[in-house]
């Protein structure tokens, strides 16, 4: 094992898939200089401009352009900056990149990954700290990855750039300096299968990306008041490991799922009605959710952290669910 | 419109032209049969009057050149070699259709033979040629990128992210506008500010012009001249053909927002009449170039009974070409 932040290892997978296969190539505004977090600083030196290629500010043509260049033979690995920005190319991603190769009847096939940092990070307002990935999930067609840690971020992205299909890689700007154990070798992790964070025996905490980390907190936290949580990190919200849920769930008979994005519409809701749909006889409480309310998010740190969901707000969830104790039928 | 005869030119190669012509039109007249007889359900873009520019730009696009079409894309397709049995078949949503019944009209595509696509979107594809010109350039390959879109499309932000991204990268992407005057219902005039793609377009630093495109020679020659300039690694260039869609927007539309009149002038241009007319001063026959529209209409006509009788796709269609997930019936997907 190797100590790396979480942007490190991004840029080792990237990197490492870079010199793997010549058709692989990243474009962006800012690459050169080492992109916006510093998550491809030094990649220039070694792969050459064309490679690592700045961009005009033009996020249509800078999606657009990828998915030609996808369908023409190359394996595009896109920059948008900010999730937030990716909205200037919704036409591209949804409309194209997404349904080209339905459309087409297989003709063609667009491998390219979107790279779309998101999230809550500080003071940044509602139009730089969106978390979208529930809308993506919706799309058929798409790949959605949320990873948390370093490990999961190198295994996923060099998943995400083998995948033939487009990928939505939203990393959290909040933890680009979140250290963690990589492995020395190369593991790629499969999309759809989630990640056991912590076993436990009362209650299933479903999360990912950084929120995982206040859910991890939150874990600790009840444990010390005696409620044993089990955290699954899902990794990838399309394909979602659902077995992973459902065994989990089984055990436990109760069903917390906490992401920092709106709950309304939200995947937690997703997971909420295919846990409720499949499993409704073992819950022995309402599946809850903690999740942000429908506001935009505010810039004044007193107001932005009324937004954040806390590992506080989780464990007075868990400890309302688990009081629940005959079942609630 | 007369103009001086060039002895010249070759016969040949113009008589392919005509007979491309004619086929594109017997498509789309054919097309224009299955919708009213209810057997194109969908929304079809006809390209009567415009079959100029389809042959004239396709005819010197190689195979391996990339091809990217609009919403009015029957013709460019056919033009770039695709089989309009499997065109048709896709426009009625038949087994056999060329996106599997999947597409439709929209988007008809053939990457066989470099066409990837026709597109729902105005304006879209031009980021997607720019694109592909981009994967050119960086696999060091000699092939080029060409994107064909209408003159609605230069009033959405991709002509101008599009045309600036060819720009600085100094791609190998020929942009053809065909100027029909109409942007779906609305004439393109009213809703533009300033001088029109080809003007826009040289405010970006690229080559670009403006030219009839109801006359086929001018077409294959500026088209033929430009794409030498692209392989010989000089950069994007535009081309903004001047033509008229002689019918609705879509095969229902009557165009009744336009006065006949207009429409009957626009008729003397007929790109196909004017060509056969080129190629009688130049000394073919009016019966072989009548044999031309003859012969075309009989092979769509058979397109058009084999699509007819053609099955519908299996249902497992739906299903497939949805990503590398497995089948989405099952589990998670």
């Amino acid at each position: 094992m190797v100590k790396m932040t979480y942007a490190e290892a991004a840029k080792l997978a990237l990197a490492e898939e870079m010199r793997r296969d010549p058709l692989v190539w990243a474009i962006g505004e800012d690459l050169g200089r080492g992109g916006v977090f510093g998550q491809y600083l030094g990649l220039l030196n070694e792969f050459g401009p064309e490679r690592i290629s700045d961009a005009p500010i033009s996020e249509s043509a800078i999606m657009g352009a990828s998915v030609g260049a996808a369908m023409a033979g190359t394996r595009p690995v896109v920059e948008m900056r900010f999730a937030d920005f990716a909205l200037c190319a919704v036409d591209e991603l949804i409309n194209q990149a997404a349904k080209a190769r339905y459309m087409l009847g297989g003709q063609v096939k667009v491998p390219m990954v979107i790279r779309e940092p998101m999230g809550m990070w500080r003071s940044s307002a509602a139009q730089h700290s969106q978390s979208l990935e529930s809308w993506y999930t919706h799309i058929p067609g798409l790949v959605v990855a949320v990873p948390s840690t370093p490990a999961d971020n190198r295994g996923l992205l060099k998943t995400a750039i083998r995948s033939d299909d487009p990928v939505v890689y939203l990393e959290h700007k909040n933890i680009w300096g979140y250290e963690g154990d990589v492995p020395e070798d190369e593991t790629l992790i499969p999309f759809g299968k989630g990640r056991l964070e912590k076993e436990g025996d009362d209650i299933t905490i479903v999360s990912w990306s950084a929120q995982m980390h206040i859910a991890a907190n939150a874990a600790t936290l009840l444990q010390a008041e005696g409620i044993s949580a089990e955290l699954i990190d899902l990794r990838t919200l399309w394909p979602w490991d659902r077995q992973m849920v459902f065994d989990s769930v089984e055990k436990t008979g109760r069903l917390l799922i906490t992401h920092e994005s709106v709950s309304v519409g939200g995947f937690g809701a997703e997971i909420a009605a295919t846990v409720a749909e499949q499993l409704f006889s073992v819950l022995k409480s309402p599946i809850t959710r903690c999740a942000a309310p429908r506001v935009p998010i505010s810039y004044a740190p007193p107001l932005e952290a009324k937004i954040r969901v806390s590992s506080e707000q989780i464990v007075e969830a868990a400890r309302k669910s688990v009081a629940v104790s005959a079942g609630f039928k | 419109m007369i103009q001086p005869l060039n002895q010249n030119i070759d016969k040949d190669w113009f008589l392919e032209h005509h007979i491309m012509m004619h086929r594109i039109r017997a498509f789309e007249e054919t097309a224009a049969r299955a919708n009213q007889d209810k057997l194109v359900l969908g929304a079809i873009h006809l390209s009567i009057g415009q079959e100029a520019i389809a042959s004239g730009v396709c005819k010197n696009l190689m195979k391996e050149d990339f091809l990217l079409s609009t919403h009015r894309g029957h013709g460019h397709t056919l033009a770039k070699g695709a089989d309009p049995e499997a065109m048709m078949l896709e426009l009625l949503g038949r087994r056999g259709g060329i996106c599997k019944g999947k597409g439709g009209s929209m988007h008809i595509a053939d990457a066989s033979v470099g066409m990837l696509g026709a597109n729902g979107v105005v304006a879209a594809n031009i980021n997607i040629a720019t694109g592909a010109a981009h994967a050119i350039k960086l696999k060091r390959e000699t092939n080029i990128s060409c994107c064909i879109f209408g003159d609605g499309a230069i009033n959405r932000g991709p002509f101008l992210e599009g045309l600036n991204w060819s720009g600085v990268f100094n791609l190998p992407v020929l942009f053809v506008c065909e100027n029909n005057g109409f942007a779906s219902t609305t004439r393109t005039d009213a809703m533009t500010s300033g001088e029109g793609a080809a003007a826009r377009a040289r405010s970006m630093g690229i080559t670009a012009i403006e030219v009839d495109g109801n006359d086929i020679v001018s077409v294959d020659e500026i088209t033929r001249e430009y794409i030498a300039n692209i392989r010989n690694g000089n950069g994007p260039h535009l081309i903004s053909f001047n033509t008229y869609r002689l019918h609705g927007h879509t095969a229902s539309d009557p165009a009744s927002y336009r006065p006949a009149a207009e429409v009957e002038a626009a008729w003397k241009e007929d790109p196909i009449e004017r060509c056969s007319e080129l190629l009688s001063r130049l000394g073919i026959s009016r019966e072989i170039l009548n044999e031309h529209r003859k012969i075309a209409l009989e092979e769509m006509e058979r397109v058009y009974k084999t699509a007819k009788e053609a099955p519908w796709p299996s249902d497992d269609n739906a299903f497939s070409d949805v990503q590398d997930l497995g089948d989405p019936r099952e589990g998670a997907f």
